[in-house]
């Protein structure tokens, strides 16, 4: 309940600016799957956004009318004259987000979060283990060390989905398979007749990793479960798990520390996490319910 | 007589009517509690007579009753449902409105108003729950801005206990009973038969501004010092309940496996009335509506409980599923998270939450248990 009395009241201009979201138009959506799509942003004027994020960070994007939903930033954390997400539909606002069309409007507050920790895996094998549309969030740490290939030693990317149909950038794979500096491999859990690769359970393929566990350091994404069992893979070839980097999922509202939904006893997922080294949560991921 | 600030004054029940008239006169809209509904709420008033003069509220576990006293104390009262909290972080703020035409969106600059407002005779925990609160939402990374504006136009008159209710342990805490900081003027209302006193401390420049402009006043004489620090002792060493808050952190958070929690799930209804009348409680949710035509949407920021399932539901299922894990929740943020979080407890002590529990939960009860159970359970040293 509001106090109005007109002596008193102090116009303001706007009443909460962390709250307000930047507008930006859709340039482009393309398709993944069945239920995931990638959506590019633009500013309105057609200027380049120059949106600067660091890999593994997150938006929260605000349909008109609908909600607000914290996404990964999917895109090149280099080349950013476009803000890029890939959704996966699962719900109220991830439908409605769907169901704009190109040059409609999206609100963006952000970037929000930690981030991959690139500069550390400077000079280290990187093992980057993603489930599903975990991969989105990983993207940008790809990028980034695509683009700064030079720096980083090995690196490795398995990939699990639950069938060939459910896998997502798959032209992108299917050029990086290409590459003689990245060792790809992609698993599904149930394959059809067509398909001739993996089939398992993504933590299965850290049998395949090749490098030496103790220059490495490891980024995973994927549902927790699978998170926790690549843990245990990666513990097994050798790795400690102060290296092993994970991205953490809870309901969100604010993003900036400010409602409360995200807490992991005293974090704050949005605002220390989404990516806490495995080390600093494993104590909390075996706790149920927290 | 020159005001200064830090100092004691001797002020009448007249000084205490000017006060809040000249509060009135620099625009101030003079918030206070009053009585209404058979409790006491905070509500505008435009004299003192509108305080709730000569009543108490008497507090239990699960209950709460206003008792006429035996005087006429102006400030004679524990604490009712309400906080302070609702005017600074209001249980319902538009947050933003959009319009959208053609598929393009524009925020519209709209905003629920602050006002200049001067918050008379609260209480020591109830300060120290907005100085909890200005932690979350001024100190941090990200400022809430209605909050920040609506705090820069607030001035603060708390009043000292001299008694204490049933559910407080502000004590231990160390939030009371005895206002310490963050106030503008602070009041200690002493009666001694016919005598009727008080000692009025200014805290701030714009506390020694207002003060400044009630005549003829003058420190606070020897005697009335002595007795308002008689009184205060004796509030505290009269306590409702306490806990000790030394290692409790570590106790909580060591603890979260401990069966003790599916023991309170038993009697926890999850009702969530802990949280709405808790002072420092800040979580919230947000609402999305809409016009009919779709052109005209509106996003409203809720209170929120962690006791909702909802709360902590994410795609797939809801992550705090059991009372067990909510209350949980809720108690270990209170009494620890809190500490790595904003470096402070997130309990004042108020009590509250023990007064408005419908089966009577008492949070000081159900940490003593805890760790009494622990302690039971640690092994013992043996001499070699
Ligand atoms: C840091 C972070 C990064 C994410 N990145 C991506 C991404 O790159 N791509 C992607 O497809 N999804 C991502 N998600 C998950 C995405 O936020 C949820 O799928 C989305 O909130 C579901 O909203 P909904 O309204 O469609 O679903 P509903 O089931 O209708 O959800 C109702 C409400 O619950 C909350 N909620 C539900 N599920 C989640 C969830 N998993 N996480 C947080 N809040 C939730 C939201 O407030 C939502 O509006 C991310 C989540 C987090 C926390
Ligand atoms: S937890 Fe209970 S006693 Fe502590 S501040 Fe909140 S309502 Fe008051
Ligand atoms: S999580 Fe629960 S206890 Fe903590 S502030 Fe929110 S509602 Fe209060
Ligand atoms: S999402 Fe609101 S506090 Fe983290």
């Amino acid at each position: 309940m509001m106090l109005q009395s007109n002596n008193t009241a102090i116009k303001t201009e706007l009443t909460n600016e962390p709250f307000v979201p930047v507008m930006y138009e859709i340039k482009r959506i393309q398709r993944e799957t069945e239920d995931t799509f990638t959506i590019d942003l633009i500013l309105p004027d057609k200027k380049k956004t120059n949106f600067r994020f660091k890999p593994g960070q997150f938006n929260s994007m605000f349909v008109h009318g609908c909600g607000e939903v914290p996404i990964s930033i999917s895109g090149n954390p280099i080349k950013n004259e476009k803000i890029v997400h890939t959704i996966r539909v699962v719900g109220t606002v991830t439908r409605a987000i769907r169901r704009l069309k190109v040059g409609e409007y999206i609100g963006i507050r952000g970037p929000f979060g930690s981030h991959w920790p690139v500069e550390k895996a400077v000079d280290k094998n990187v093992i980057i283990i993603a489930g599903g549309i975990g991969l989105a969030p990983i993207r940008p740490a790809v990028y980034h060390i695509l683009e700064h290939r030079e720096k980083y030693k090995d690196l490795s990317i398995l990939y699990g989905a639950r069938t060939p149909d459910d896998i997502i950038f798959k032209k992108e794979l299917e050029s990086i398979r290409g590459r003689f500096d990245i060792d790809l491999h992609v698993t599904v859990d149930r394959a059809d007749n067509k398909w001739m690769g993996n089939v398992g359970v993504v933590p299965t393929l850290a049998k395949r990793i090749t490098s030496d566990p103790s220059n490495s350091i490891a980024f995973v994404c994927g549902p927790e479960i699978m998170m926790r069992y690549s843990a245990v893979a990666l513990q097994q070839y050798g790795m400690s798990l102060q290296d092993i980097y994970i991205s953490l999922e809870r309901n969100m509202k604010c993003g900036i520390g400010l409602c409360g939904h995200c807490q992991y006893t005293g974090k704050f997922i949005c605002k220390d996490g989404p990516v806490y080294s495995y080390e600093t949560v494993k104590d909390l991921l075996k706790t149920r319910e927290i | 007589m020159k005001i200064e600030k830090n100092k004691k004054y001797l002020l009448s029940k007249e000084n205490i009517s000017s006060l809040v008239q000249i509060l009135q006169k620099q625009k101030f809209k003079t918030i206070a509690p009053v009585v209404k509904d058979e409790t006491i709420l905070y509500d505008e008033i435009q004299s003192i007579d509108e305080l709730p003069i000569g009543m108490t509220d008497v507090h239990k576990a699960g209950s709460y009753s206003l008792k006429k006293r035996k005087d006429k104390a102006l400030f004679g009262y524990n604490v009712g449902p309400q906080s302070c909290k609702k005017f600074l972080f209001p249980p319902k703020l538009t947050l933003l409105q959009t319009k959208k035409i053609d598929g393009k969106v524009t925020v519209i600059k709209s905003s629920d108003p602050v006002e200049k407002l001067a918050l008379i005779g609260i209480k020591p925990c109830e300060l120290s729950a907005i100085l909890v609160q200005d932690k979350i939402f001024i100190e941090g990374d990200y400022v809430d801005s209605y909050y920040k504006q609506q705090r820069d136009n607030l001035f603060i008159v708390t009043t000292n206990c001299t008694e204490t209710a049933y559910s407080c342990f502000c004590d231990s805490m160390k939030t009371g009973p005895e206002a310490t900081k963050g106030f503008d003027l602070a009041v200690t209302e002493l009666i001694d038969g016919k005598n009727h006193r008080f000692v009025i401390k200014t805290g701030s420049a714009a506390g020694v501004k207002v003060l400044s402009n009630i005549e003829g006043i003058a420190l606070a004489p020897d005697d009335a010092l002595a007795l308002e620090e008689a009184k205060i002792s004796s509030a505290k060493n009269k306590m409702g309940r306490s806990i000790s808050t030394e290692n409790l952190k570590e106790l909580l958070l060591d603890n979260l496996n401990h069966p003790y929690w599916a023991e309170i799930q038993e009697r926890c209804v999850s009702c969530g009335n802990c949280t709405m009348v808790c002072p420092t409680c800040f979580c919230s949710d947000i609402l999305d509506e809409t016009s009919l035509s779709g052109e005209d949407s509106k996003r409203t920021r809720l209170w929120d409980s962690c006791f909702s399932k909802d709360y902590s539901y994410i795609h797939g299922g809801v992550v705090r599923a059991s009372i067990k894990s909510r209350y949980r929740q809720w108690l270990t943020h209170k009494f620890a998270s809190w500490v790595d979080q904003f470096d402070t407890f997130g309990c004042v002590g108020c009590g509250r939450c023990i007064v408005w529990c419908p089966v009577g939960i008492d949070v000081t009860e159900e940490i003593n248990a805890i760790e009494q159970d622990v302690e039971k359970m640690k092994p013992v040293e043996v001499e070699a």
